[in-house]
């Protein structure tokens, strides 16, 4: 005789129940960033202070995603829609969730001088080295000799110059007093739910954190589970995860 | 809350530029987002001036991308919140404004139009008409105010932002940077002495959401091609069913007009001129001002036309609001002449010598 487990999954209190199934891929790290932002907004108890903004591309996927209020808008544009709320009213805590073209290429400029003003936000950028939503053209941040739709033969750093490292700029460019920055990864989900309350906790104390978390997206890499694993962990030697900036005292 | 300067009728010898600043605070508008681009700047460096009184909200953003957006988030959070741009940078604002459309946000800002395309001049044309009407990607809805002179700014900018939070639909203020930098005597009034109540500007990304209310979820994104005409048409019809009330226009010695002229914002002032020296002379002129350049008052507009023997449409632009108006005349058979002068001020001059030479030789198209 076959016993159903009948158990409903273990869903955080600021994930939307009612959104169903996630939308992403079969395999999408996509789910695991959100479900573990949702476990950290919970963690903090700040749900009902908690903005949430996504970009286009297959991060829009989650505009329905989290029990809090939030807005899907533009490839690049989720960045400057976060900052215009949090300017307007600061006593929200706002996120602006994004991949690595919305945050590194067309919406870069917005990236980059959220950064320098220390917008009081979080700006998570998901990195899976490809334009996942469009079909799977390079990214500023496709590994070199990767293969993509653009990059058929693999990418030649002689002609698209070296990949994107996201974390690294923006913590070249803050102000050290009151930022966090770092990068994370979907390999290990226990410290990225640490990295996301630090980074939430700073915008608690009014400042700016970015966090860069490496995903994947096996789909748009052909690869199945173990290269998948493989892939993420070669992204890791290339994409050091650690925290870059953080304040004194920030807990996590 | 911010606080109001203007609490009593006061005549001011202001730039357009200036009045804008202070129409917004007269009316409670309490953050403005914006980037630099000539000749819109002075609505920004009056606001900021003003900031220490008025305790409204400013950020200078890195560009026109991020200023319209900003907006976009700060309307979204339940600020009277506006930007102002010009030329390039109205291009750019677009990807903010379609967006405003799709989603009905009250956006509202103000176009002080500059020569194009490109770069061009940095002063005046009315070039940018037909991308303030229609510039977004798909078919949104908008509604444009276009401003005459310094009165017509304060009044309408105070009404852009009611007519915006009322409807929904994102609302502009068409004017130019003659209107920005010239000086005006304007009369400055608290609105609420007029009798006009501010829209009540409630938040649509809230926090302080309890656990009891629903998430609010908003999107510009639809799955499927139905999904999103169900949405337009409804939008179409909304639009459609609100124009009247909205629809402005004003007619100068239009009733007996013999040769009708058709001009919007600050040339509709040189047809004034014009029409008084024309009627000095014996020739029936008149003008036919549309305020609103979208909605078109076409009801009026078409019976002007029919009314005239001749029309002639003048514009700092190479027909744009003409296009606009023939085809809400269709069937109309008043032959029409044209006097365009691309990003160049027309004057009285211009236009009497021009209905002079239609008097002579009629119009035959």
């Amino acid at each position: 005789m076959v016993q159903v487990l009948d158990l409903p999954p273990v869903l955080p209190n600021a994930q939307d129940e009612e959104a169903g199934a996630s939308k992403f891929c079969p395999g999408c790290g996509h789910g695991m960033v959100l479900k573990t932002l949702a476990f950290a907004i919970d963690d903090l108890n700040i749900k009902d202070k908690t903005v949430f903004g996504c970009d286009i591309g297959c991060s829009l996927l989650s505009w329905n995603y989290m029990d809090v209020d939030s807005v899907q808008t533009h490839h690049g544009r989720t960045t400057p829609v976060i900052y215009g709320v949090t300017r307007a009213n600061p006593e929200i805590i706002g996120i602006a969730y994004m991949g690595d073209g919305g945050g590194l290429a067309i919406g870069a400029q917005h990236l980059v001088n959220a950064a320098v003003r220390g917008e009081k936000m979080l700006a998570i950028l998901v990195n899976n080295t490809n334009y996942g939503m469009t079909g799977g053209q390079m990214a500023p941040t496709t590994m070199p000799g990767q293969k993509t739709e653009t990059t058929p033969y693999g990418r030649d750093c002689s002609v698209t110059g070296k990949p994107a490292k996201g974390a690294e700029m923006v913590s070249s460019i803050v102000d050290p007093e009151k930022t966090y920055v770092a990068r994370a990864t979907v390999s290990n989900l226990r410290a990225l739910r640490k990295t996301f309350k630090k980074a939430l906790n700073n915008v608690q104390q009014g400042g700016f954190s970015f966090v860069e978390v490496l995903s994947v997206c096996p789909l748009n890499w052909r690869t199945n589970n173990v290269d998948t694993w493989g892939r993420l962990k070669t992204m890791e030697e290339f994409f050091e995860v650690k925290e870059f900036v953080s304040r004194e005292g920030l807990e996590g | 809350m911010v606080n109001k300067l203007i609490k009593e009728d006061t005549k001011m010898f202001l730039t357009g530029n200036e009045v804008l600043a202070y129409a917004a605070n007269a009316a409670e508008a309490d953050f403005m987002y914006g980037y630099p681009i000539t000749p819109q700047n002075e609505i920004m460096h009056t606001w900021c001036k003003l900031l220490p009184k008025t305790e409204a909200g400013f950020l200078q953003t890195e560009d026109e991308i991020s200023a319209g957006f900003s907006t976009i988030g700060g309307i979204l959070a339940g600020r009277r919140a506006f930007t102002a741009t010009a030329g390039p940078g109205n291009v750019i604002m677009q990807d903010a404004m379609s967006m405003a459309e799709m989603m009905r946000i009250p956006f509202v800002c103000a176009v002080m139009q500059r020569g194009g395309p490109s770069t061009a001049t940095v002063i005046y044309a009315q070039q940018e008409t037909t991308l303030t009407c229609f510039g977004g990607n798909g078919e949104g809805y908008r509604i444009v105010y276009s401003t005459a002179g310094h009165q017509d700014l304060f009044d309408y900018m105070i009404k852009a932002f009611n007519t915006a939070w009322k409807y929904k639909f994102p609302t502009f203020i068409l004017a130019d940077g003659y209107q920005g930098k010239m000086r005006e005597p304007v009369m400055l009034y608290d609105p609420a002495s007029r009798g006009i109540t501010m829209e009540k500007t409630p938040a649509i990304l809230r926090s302080g959401v309890s656990a009891d209310m629903k998430a609010n979820h908003i999107r510009n994104t639809f799955n499927l091609e139905e999904e999103l005409m169900e949405e337009l048409d409804k939008y179409e019809e909304e639009f459609n069913r609100i124009a009247p009330e909205i629809e402005e226009y004003e007619e100068y010695k239009a009733d007996d007009a013999e040769i009708l002229i058709i001009a919007h914002g600050i040339v509709a002032r040189s047809a004034m001129t014009a029409i008084d020296e024309l009627r000095e002379k014996g020739i029936k002129a008149g003008l036919f001002r549309p305020i609103t350049i979208r909605p078109l008052a076409v009801k009026p507009l078409r019976a002007a036309c029919q009314r005239a023997k001749q029309i002639l449409f003048t514009e700092s632009a190479n027909g744009q609001l003409a296009r606009m108006v023939l085809e809400k005349i269709y069937g109309i058979t008043t032959p029409y002449s044209t006097l365009y002068k691309m990003g160049v001020g027309v004057t009285g001059d211009d236009l009497v010598q021009k209905v002079e030479s239609m008097v002579k030789t009629p119009a035959a198209i």
